[in-house]
């Protein structure tokens, strides 16, 4: 699993090297573009995710003492965060869609003609359109793992699942902690 | 011992299609692997032909440009993300990984199968896409080429690879934890054969590279149909950062195809001349040192793209520094050949071959690693000799030579001594006939991807596309008396070379579960002076 984050890690590389390349090369259009996004919404989104971290967490650990009745239930809580920030993020898509924030023929951003303003909108879309691809297998993992657990399969000492999937929800939350900033908070305010 | 009738082994125990498609053992998934990587060689192979044939005159009075292109195209693709990748991996690193370390299996059989499966699609893929009007872009998909201007199915052709590439990464990741976790009792990190070396360092790369070509297709596919400004200077995007992301995997990736070949180099050059390997640490860690260096020097591919001077400067630089690695694995191979008991068998002749061949790619490749002769011969043929012999004649090589050397343990059953002799030196003749000319043509000034040229190339074109001749029917004669093997050849004895390593210690074919009573290591890898004392034949002085 962790061999599986190191190649994840690699595969989000990319886009953080796009990132880097034209925030370098627009630093004046991502300050414009950070503008644009909704901070209180993005926060509420990382309290979010940082919880069901936290519920993850707590059915790894009752997996490991052995409790085999808790897993499901923070198993299922963490689900239901992951949701949230799904739902969340899918107000914040139809957000920049209703104000022509989509990257292509139709992109407008007030301020600025250059086409080049669009780069942000375009890595914005890309990360944060990967990381929800990334949300959307791990609820699929989590919804693999409750009936399992609700028959009672894990154990103290076989939990091997649960911490696996727990490892990649945590990477998952990871990224996300990287993506709020650099995409909401850096270098706002001064275009 | 083996060879007696009834007894079961991996590929008796059970029967039937089915038996064979859901299977989780891996040697049945590297037979799978070898059908489905010979077939697209073939394939590719085909095409190469093609092209060849066009190219024997200076007209363009076989296709049209349209089609050379997408010619090419695809067999640059099939040639390279469906054989060169995955040969000696899949098929060879399949099967016998496992039994070199003495587990019983890899550490996640179902996902082996998986991969299998993967790789199977994204063939089908790609394969479909050829049909349905091929791509033009050339196997490196350069934007804005590809996301703008290229014609035909490029985003079905970018998908079939992206889902190959998970093959690659799963496989990767599976060898990892298998040589970390199930190595037999005693069988220390420096008592592993040098080819699990090869093969652990090959896995670092899989998994590291892939994911990063993997990001840039998307970017490609995704421009490419929403035209949203990544890689399109209208919006903004560059379309240099395209080939970054592309070489930083795909150059990497030319190690993917000869780190296992040497892996297996390593192997023969021990067995065929009953010596321990010399500098055993000096060649695991030159594996490492290659997969390490391979990342940092992708800049190379661009050294006329609009880099800065200084980035050239520095990635010439670190280029030279693959030298180093590559050239103490041959000067420790011809050590361990130095006064060793040599047996010219056919695996042997392919690691001589693999040597000759790798020997003038590699000086080759330092040529262009120098920025000045790099700008001369840029996108000639001098690059497409160069790159065919590193890539294809060193790799095939090293599969080929592997392919024979453990094809009795696969099969159970011995190849043809004279026609296997024959196919070597066919193959060798036939390689150096294709592609040594094309060195001079390059340096004379021809272009790659051009299907007519000015008819003072002619005598070298002619000259390329006889060895092509010579060279496709070396590569029919393998076919032929491997499969007449399966049904006439004489069962194979337990250790027909007389060869050091768990995989020569159970039966041909092996069992199931590889080893009927678990191995236990005791000595070092190699050890032939030590055991073997009564076939030392000391040759020389």
């Amino acid at each position: 699993m962790w061999l599986f984050i190191a190649q994840e890690l690699m595969f989000f590389g990319g886009l953080f090297l796009t990132y880097t390349v034209y925030r370098w090369k627009y630093p004046a259009y991502f300050a414009l573009g950070s503008n644009q996004l909704d901070i209180p919404l993005g926060l509420l989104n990382t309290i979010v995710l940082i919880g069901s971290s936290l519920t993850m967490v707590l059915a790894v650990r009752s997996a490991q003492l052995g409790r085999a009745k808790q897993i499901a239930g923070w198993l299922a809580a963490t689900m239901t965060l992951g949701t949230a920030f799904l739902v969340i993020k899918g107000f914040e898509y139809h957000h920049k869609w209703v104000h022509h924030l989509i990257p292509g023929e139709s992109f407008q951003l007030a301020g600025t003609t250059d086409p080049a303003a669009q780069t942000f909108f375009v890595i914005y879309f890309c990360m944060t359109g990967l990381h929800a691809l990334h949300m959307i297998v791990g609820l699929g993992l989590l919804a693999f793992l409750v009936p399992k657990a609700l028959r009672g399969e894990f154990s103290a000492e076989n939990h091997n699942w649960v911490e696996g999937v727990g490892l990649y929800w945590h990477f998952v939350d990871i990224i996300w902690i990287f993506l709020f900033p650099l995409l909401y908070l850096l270098g706002r305010h001064h275009a | 011992m083996s060879g007696d009738p009834g007894e079961t082994n991996y590929l008796n125990a059970s029967h039937g299609i089915g038996s064979w498609l859901l299977t989780r053992d891996h040697k049945r998934i590297g037979i799978l692997y070898l059908l489905g990587i010979s077939v697209f060689f073939v394939l590719g192979g085909l095409m190469a032909v093609l092209i060849r044939a066009e190219l024997a005159t200076p007209q363009g009075d076989l296709f049209s440009s349209d089609v050379y292109n997408r010619l090419f195209t695809m067999h640059g693709i099939l040639m390279i993300f469906f054989f060169l990748i995955p040969s000696i991996p899949a098929v060879l690193g399949n099967f016998l990984l496992p039994i070199m370390i003495g587990a019983k299996d890899l550490a996640f059989p179902r996902i082996n199968l998986l991969s299998w499966y993967l790789y199977m699609i994204g063939g089908v893929m790609t394969f479909v896409s050829l049909l349905t009007g091929g791509i033009d872009t050339g196997w490196t998909f350069y934007t804005p080429m590809s996301t703008n201007f290229a014609q035909g199915q490029v985003i079905v052709t970018a998908v079939g690879i992206f889902i190959a590439g998970f093959s690659s990464i799963l496989t990767g990741l599976n060898f990892i934890v298998t040589i970390h976790r199930m190595r037999a009792p005693g069988l220390t990190w420096f008592r592993l054969p040098l080819f699990v070396w090869a093969h652990y360092a090959t896995s670092i790369i899989q998994i590291l590279g892939t994911p990063v070509v993997a990001i840039a297709i998307l970017l490609v596919g995704a421009e490419r149909l929403f035209h949203i400004g990544v890689f399109d200077p209208k919006y903004g995007g560059d379309p240099l950062l395209f080939q970054h992301l592309f070489w930083f995997y795909s150059h990497p990736a030319v190690y993917i195809m000869i780190l296992p070949s040497m892996g297996v180099m390593s192997e023969l050059v021990t067995a065929f001349s009953r010596k321990r390997v010399f500098g055993y640490h000096f060649i695991a860690f030159s594996s490492l040192f290659i997969a390490v260096i391979g990342f940092l020097v992708w800049g190379h591919h661009m050294y006329i793209s609009g880099q800065s001077v200084v980035a050239g400067a520095i990635f010439s630089f670190l280029t030279m520094l693959v030298a180093i690695p590559s050239a103490v694995k041959v000067f420790n191979w011809t050590a361990t050949l130095y006064k060793g008991s040599i047996s010219l068998q056919t695996p042997m002749l392919y690691a001589l071959g693999f040597i000759g061949v790798f020997l003038i790619g590699g000086l080759t490749g330092v040529m262009l690693g120098t920025l000045g002769i790099d700008i001369h011969v840029h996108d000639t043929y001098f690059i497409v000799a160069h790159f065919h012999y590193v890539m294809v004649g060193s790799a095939i090589m090293g599969y080929l030579g592997g392919l024979h050397f453990w094809w009795p343990k696969i099969t159970g059953r011995m190849y043809n001594e004279f026609w296997s002799k024959i196919s070597a030196l066919v193959i060798f003749i036939g390689f150096n006939t294709t592609f040594f000319p094309q060195f001079i043509l390059g340096y004379l000034g021809m272009p790659r991807r051009y299907h007519m040229y000015p008819a003072e190339f002619q005598t070298w074109n002619v000259l390329s596309s006889a060895g092509a001749t010579i060279l496709g029917f070396g590569y029919l004669l393998p076919v032929i008396y491997l499969l007449w093997s399966l049904k006439f050849g004489a069962k194979a004895p337990a250790n027909p070379w007389g060869a050091k390593g768990l995989e020569w210690e159970t039966s041909s074919p092996p069992p199931v579960l590889n080893f009927d009573t678990p191995p236990v290591v005791t000595e070092e890898a190699y050890a032939y002076e030590t055991s073997t004392p009564a076939k030392e034949v000391t040759v020389g002085v």
